[in-house]
């Protein structure tokens, strides 16, 4: 069996589940195994006609009312029990915070190997897999140990994929065994996003900010043309340490990944720790004085120039335009 | 308040990275040597409970070669009072080792010295980025975790953690004390070293477990840099005459009607 | 984007402060079609320039580094990126402080604003400073800061304006191409350049790129540690990059400056850390930029506590963190100096390197005008690229001296202090036979020579209080009495000089003597056997070198010249040697060694090995001729440079140990003493008034000034003879005049001897500049010890260059009365130079 633990949200696999399951699916298809599901949260069961599409044979869906909200150590205990009942060959979980927190909690609880953000894996003996390091700025090739091998899969690495024909999906539902003192660590209270704001991971156009910005007063143009296009401001970690944004605002490796439709670089020199979190755009538009500049280099479209003199007239022009 | 700070000495690499010749690790030949910032904020951390809570220890402890010293010293250049190394020969540990040998390590100074009230790691190294060390000391430990932690607030017997909601906002785990915390940048801004925090931190002794260099079990098998997408970059000009076509762009991408 | 011309005539590599004042100062001076190819970006590639700490102390000892200093000033001024701080070297130790007045005193030689101060007005400048650990500070109020790169940008910019320039960014050099010893060709990742004249400004590239084309660059690139802490509360209100002194703690050898709110604080102790060319990563391997290094804390430990003593206010402060730490690149040379001009090796391509911040547009403005007209204003000797012997380029060398020399940034240099590393590389054949006599070597151009003899300590006794001893600890450094013993044991009986240094080559071929005469002052025309004494002048009548020439036959011409400055003047010779290839040069110095011998009993020494005529009929003065001495063949030359009777001796190399002895042996019953180059080079040619090259003599004084013209200027033509016609046609604005001084003793009455570039004041302590605005100092000093007094040179100004004026020299913060001597050339000892000729 190739289990693989769903993150769901609106009745469906979220996109990172889907990414999991297409590698499930690639994995059951080499090794002739079943692709299982395993969900856990509200409306768990209810994402099983959703499943189909991914060639899911059977959903498990974690039944306890405790479990109502988010409690990554009793979770972790559950999909431990889950799988030390069915023995599946792989585990495989997402890449999202969740996803990497649940299997880890899984690798602890049965003492097995975990490789993380995985992008390839070669069944065989040993398994082999490629991860990423850095943030992807490096890949691994490594063997995968154990009788059951647990990976998550790094994000946007495996296209989403639909099965020739839809799959009918069993569902069943798994009470775990769990104490009170497994639920020690639970979401107790949130604090709702700002209302209006953009957010960085999902915002369509980013505008950067970086070194060349030169100061907190020079990011005034950068915030007006954020506004102009609909989009949010990101910086990179010079920017931070500097203290002229906040480390919300930080994309790279240690901030946010973004994928916007297009991200406007502006002074931005592209180390590669800030390249890792905008290398989901579409687009880059890098508006830099240097034309050799890695940033520039990887660019789509490029200005050359003092970002303090194009951003005013882009902005002008952006206005002219409508 | 006694806090562990559990840190890992990576190359500082910005530009390119090269490998050695056997593809099994970076050429640091000219990098320095840095920890994550996820650790550098949990150095930071340590040091604000304790100055926050007017009294305690700081304690930053690493596996790795004895150059790794150097990173101990740049945390107690920042105020971590004491220092442990447990010692390797350079080569790489995997996580489920790495856990291992921390969590004995935490287990033989607790024996002594009784426990810590918070152990603070990086949500992950820079450099492996396995994204489980320390839930698996945690859960060696049977301690409450929380992982990707951007605000921490230590209270008489419990431990406040925020950490970023999918989809923005905010979740908060209360848990109890002791407690495991991994630690993400943006939870504070690190301060710089000081000069006689540097001079202070030279002196100071460094405790060292040596580690028996079977037990690393590493699964790496070899390094690879990816290719880069050499994208052919169309300049739309120099300077602010540029405008024009830059908004050609955004009307062909959509952003604009 | 520029279409770069693919034909330039000049290519100059390298985009930081020397090349970017290169193009601008060759575009300035006329010249167009100027590539300049950059491997980085602009405007900050990523060399040296980039991560400088771009302050600027105007005093060196030397006055060529002095003086490229001071006109970089005023360029940086002009080009309005120059920030005045003003600057102060602090003293923690008594000899620092002493060393403090010596600065001094070069400073008024030079003519720098500056004083001595008390560490409460050190205080009162620099209001961070602890006082309780300084004695005092030597304060300059002209120093300041500058932006480099900005300067770069405007200079760039310029030579566009001026459409000399091509700018070719991003774009790596990968080879050059030479043929038949000229450049041709720039090859790039670009695209190729043609070229004829290419220009190395690469910095600690610069090695690299000179071996694409053949060529020897020896430098090496050296760590320089750097951390810079803020935020500094005392900086919080003051406005722009820097509002206090810079400071300079000489004896950690550290520097302390203000950069905005952060305080810079600088490194020159710490081990010296040198790496090679081929080791700098490139740019895209580089966390930073390629000459900016992982900081090693280790070797910044001394430091930073030595630091906090300076400036406890500051680093002792915990809010204060350290925000930046480099190891930085810089470049060292084995003798500290830069290395500029065409390269030997190659024709056409040139190199500006291993060049600091504060003396680059001076440099480049002092190479543009050696490119463009071959004649610079300031004289470029000491940081000729062909000054460097064979050994001198060597890996081992260049490391070796780099590394000592490193700790001598801010160090107390004694004028004679010697190497200590690579010692013994070039040895005479003598070279046992002076340890046996218990040599002191001092080393030129590798050469091991005995400076004197521990075996002649016995004349000490022989000639009292005429051996002039000195008391004082730095004059007496590098120093014995033994010399003066040698000198009056030389000049009443007969002494034997080691003079293997000399750099020997032969002109021959059919056009030999119009070769020479075409470089020559002197007439060459002359009778073969005649041996001539000649300055060598450039186009402007500069005095480019002296030295002797020996017609040893119709088409043969042996020039003889010294070991420091020989190689420069070889390279001058090829290149002007005739196109047709009529004349050729060869180099005959490692084939063979000279001994002097002279002395009123030389003859007879002489006289007594040899069956030859050695009377004074038989072999005059002035002449030189192949006598048996000892069984073996030797060529004698009847000229002195101590002012006695006596011969160069000249025999193969393998045959020196013959001659030393049989010399040796002959001279015994005469009272032969061996002497060192103490006498030959110092207290002989002071008492005879003998100029030398590179203290008297230098591109900046005449022939006129030096009082060294012949009656007649010869017909044929040489180089500067235009200009020299024209210094002949007016008088000089300042004699070189031989001084002594009237009283030696110190106000603690201890007996002080000038060692040299010591200030000439007037009576009222004011300095005497001349029309051309060059100060008075003493070119040379040392001891006479036939005249009984201690002897300055110096260039007077017409109404001081009169016999008998009183003036004053100042040394180590006191002055002392000094009496005009000798105007001109005119020996103080044996003034009809009788005892030559006798």
């Amino acid at each position: 069996m190739i289990l693989v633990v769903v993150e769901h949200e609106a009745g469906a696999p979220d996109r990172l589940s889907v990414e999991a399951l297409a590698l499930g699916r690639s994995l059951a298809e080499a090794t002739g195994e079943p692709l299982a599901a395993v969900a856990y949260g509200p409306g768990s069961a209810a994402i099983a006609g959703a499943l189909g599409a991914s060639g899911v044979a059977t959903l498990t869906a974690i039944d306890d009312p405790r479990l109502a909200e988010y409690a990554p150590e009793a979770l972790g205990k559950a999909v431990a029990q889950l799988v030390e009942r069915d023995r599946p060959s792989v585990v495989i979980g997402t890449g999202s915070e969740r996803g990497a927190e649940i299997l880890a909690h899984v690798a602890a609880r049965t003492g097995l190997p975990l490789a993380a953000n995985v992008t390839e894996v070669r069944p065989g003996d040993p398994w082999g897999v490629t991860r990423q390091r850095w943030g992807g700025s490096l890949l691994e090739e490594a063997r995968l140990d154990g009788p059951i091998r647990l990976l998550t899969v790094a994000p946007h690495a495996v296209k989403p994929a639909s099965a020739a024909a839809p799959s009918q999906v069993a569902v069943e539902a798994f009470a775990p065994d769990l104490t009170d003192r497994d639920l020690r660590v639970r979401i107790t209270s949130r604090v709702p996003a700002e209302a209006g704001v953009v957010s960085l991971a999902d915002a369509r156009v980013v505008v950067g900010g970086g070194r060349g910005v030169g100061s907190t007063e020079g990011f005034a143009e950068l915030d007006e043309l954020a506004l102009l296009l609909g989009g949010t401001v990101g910086v990179s970690r010079v920017v931070t340490s500097a203290g002229w944004r906040p480390h919300a605002q930080q994309v790279g490796q240690t901030g946010t990944r973004i994928a916007p439709d297009l991200y406007i670089a502006c002074g931005i020199s592209g180390a590669i720790q800030h390249m890792v979190g905008a290398r989901s755009a579409k687009a880059i538009l890098a508006i830099n004085t240097d034309r050799d500049a890695p940033m520039v280099t990887r660019a789509t479209y490029a200005v050359i120039g003092d970002l303090h003199t194009i951003l005013p007239a882009i902005i002008t022009a952006v206005r002219a335009a409508r | 308040m006694n806090i562990l700070v559990c840190v890992k000495r990576v190359p500082a690499t910005a530009g390119k990275i090269t490998l050695t010749a056997d593809d099994r690790a970076i050429d640091t030949r000219y990098l320095g040597f840095t920890v994550s910032p996820h650790e550098e904020c949990a150095v930071e951390e340590a040091v604000r409970i304790v100055e926050a809570w007017g009294g305690g220890t700081t304690t930053v402890l690493t596996l790795g070669p004895e150059e790794a010293t150097d990173q101990l010293r740049e945390a107690m250049a920042v105020g971590i009072d004491k220092a442990i190394l447990l010692g390797t020969d350079g080569g790489e540990w995997g996580a489920v080792a790495t856990a291992t040998a921390i969590t004995d390590a935490i287990r033989t100074r607790e024996a002594a010295d009784g426990p810590f009230d918070l152990i603070l790691l990086g949500n992950e190294a820079a450099d492996t980025g396995d994204y489980q060390v320390g839930v698996r000391i945690a859960v060696a430990l049977d301690r409450p975790i929380v992982t990707g932690v951007k605000g921490l607030e230590v209270g008489e017997g419990t431990v406040t953690a925020r950490r970023e909601a999918p989809g923005g906002g905010w979740e908060l785990y209360e848990i109890p004390r002791p407690a495991v915390v991994t630690v993400k940048e943006g939870i504070n801004l690190p301060r710089y070293p000081s000069v006689p925090g540097r001079l202070r931190a030279r002196k100071k002794e460094i405790e060292r477990v040596a580690l028996d260099p079977a037990a690393a079990a590493p699964s790496m098998i070899r390094l690879r840099v990816p290719v880069e997408k050499e994208s052919a970059v169309e300049i739309l000009g120099e300077g602010p005459e540029a405008a024009p076509r830059v908004v050609e762009v955004f009307r062909r991408l959509g952003l604009i009607a | 984007m520029s279409t770069q011309p693919a034909d330039a005539r000049v290519v100059v590599i390298g985009a930081g402060i020397v090349g970017n004042s290169l193009v601008y100062h060759l575009a300035k001076l006329g010249w167009k079609h100027i590539v300049q190819v950059e491997k980085g970006p602009l405007p900050n590639p990523g060399g040296s320039t980039g991560h400088a700490s771009n302050f600027i102390f105007l005093t060196d000892h030397s006055r060529e580094m002095t003086n490229l200093t001071l006109d970089s000033v005023d360029q940086y001024k002009e080009l309005g990126v120059f920030t005045q701080s003003g600057g102060i070297e602090v003293a923690r130790t008594h000899e620092r402080m002493e060393e403090l007045k010596r600065r001094m005193a070069s400073s008024r030689s030079w003519g720098i604003d500056a004083e001595l101060i008390t560490p409460e007005q050190v205080k009162a400048m620099v209001p961070y400073i602890d006082t309780d650990i300084i004695l005092g500070g030597f304060s300059t109020p002209g120093i300041g800061v500058v932006d480099s790169l900005r300067a770069g940008t405007i200079m760039r910019e310029r030579a566009q304006e001026l459409d000399a320039l091509t700018i070719s960014p991003m774009t790596e050099v990968t080879g050059i191409d030479v043929e038949d010893g000229h450049v041709t060709r720039v090859r790039t990742d670009k695209g190729d350049f043609d070229a004829d004249i290419v220009l190395i400004a690469a910095g600690v590239w610069s090695p690299r790129i000179a071996a694409m084309a053949g060529a020897e660059v020896p430098l090496t690139p050296a760590v320089h540690q750097m951390i810079s802490v803020g935020p500094v509360p005392l900086f919080e209100d003051t406005v722009g990059e820097i509002t206090y002194p810079i400071v300079r703690d000489m004896d950690t050898n550290m520097y302390e400056r203000q950069h905005g709110g952060d305080l810079e604080v600088g490194s020159y102790a710490h081990r010296a850390i040198l790496m090679d060319a081929d080791e700098i990563p490139s740019i895209a391997e580089s966390k930073l930029s390629p000459t900016e290094l992982p900081f090693t804390q280790e070797d910044f430990d001394l430091q930073m506590e030595q630091g906090l003593e300076l400036v406890p206010d500051i680093l002792g402060d915990e809010r204060v963190g350290i925000r930046h730490a480099i190891n930085g690149l810089l470049s060292l040379t084995p003798d500290g100096m830069p290395i500029l001009g065409e390269t030997p090796e190659v024709h056409g391509l040139w190199v500006a390197a291993a060049v600091w911040i504060k003396e680059a547009p001076g440099i480049a403005k002092m190479v543009a005008e050696w490119m463009t007209t071959g004649q610079p204003e300031i004289d470029p000797h000491g940081s000729d690229i062909a000054r460097f012997h064979a050994h001198q380029t060597a890996r081992e060398h260049v490391k070796a001296r780099s590394a000592e020399g490193f700790n001598k940034t801010y160090g107390i240099v004694h004028p004679a202090e010697q190497w200590e590393s690579n010692r013994d590389v070039r040895l005479s054949p003598f070279n046992h036979r002076e340890r046996e006599l218990g040599a002191m070597f001092f080393e030129t151009a590798g050469w091991e020579r005995p400076f004197w003899y521990a075996s002649n300590e016995s004349l000490l006794e022989e000639y009292g209080d005429r051996v002039m001893p000195r008391t004082a600890e730095w004059e007496s450094r590098w120093w014995s009495p033994i010399i003066n013993a040698e000198h009056l044991a030389m000049r009443d009986r007969v002494g034997m000089v080691d003079l293997s240094a000399f750099v020997i080559f032969d002109i021959t071929g059919p056009g030999a003597l119009a070769a020479v005469q075409a470089i020559a002052v002197a007439q060459m025309d002359v009778p073969v056997g005649r041996v001539v004494y000649t300055p060598l002048l450039n186009e402007a009548g500069g005095i480019k070198s002296d030295l002797t020439i020996m017609r040893l036959g119709r088409d043969q011409f042996r020039v003889v010249t010294g070991g420091a400055h020989g190689m420069g003047d070889k390279k001058w010779f090829r290149d002007h040697l005739p196109a047709d290839g009529s004349a050729q040069l060869s180099d005959l110095t490692s084939m063979f060694t000279t001994v002097g011998i002279w002395g009123p009993r030389a003859r007879d020494v002489v006289a007594s090995a040899t069956s030859g005529d050695v009377s004074n009929e038989g072999f005059p003065f002035g002449t030189a001729r192949s006598i048996e001495l000892g069984g073996i063949p030797v060529l004698a030359s009847r000229i002195s440079y101590v002012g006695e009777l006596g011969w160069e001796l000249y025999v193969p190399m393998e045959q020196g140990a013959r001659l030393w002895d049989t010399l040796w042996e002959a001279g015994q019953p005469h009272g032969i003493v061996p002497f060192g180059i103490g006498v030959y080079g110092t207290t002989g040619r002071l008492e005879k008034g003998y100029r030398a090259h590179g203290a008297e003599l230098d591109l900046e004084f005449d022939l006129v000034e030096a009082d060294m013209l012949r009656p007649k200027v010869k017909e044929a033509d040489f180089i500067g003879r235009a200009a020299y016609l024209e210094q002949r046609s007016r008088p000089p604005v300042a004699t070189l005049s031989t001084l002594t001084v009237d009283d030696n003793t110190s106000a603690s009455g201890v007996e002080r001897y000038m060692l040299g570039r010591e200030p000439i004041l007037t009576l009222d302590g004011g300095p005497i500049t001349d029309a051309k605005g060059r100060r008075s100092f003493v070119t040379s000093a040392g001891s006479g010890p036939s005249v009984g007094k201690h002897i300055l040179l110096s260039y007077l100004p017409p109404e001081y260059a009169v016999v008998g004026t009183k003036l004053l020299v100042e040394y180590f913060g006191e002055r002392y009365p000094v009496t005009v001597d000798v105007v001109g050339s005119t020996p103080l000892f044996d003034p009809d130079n009788s005892r030559v000729r006798s």
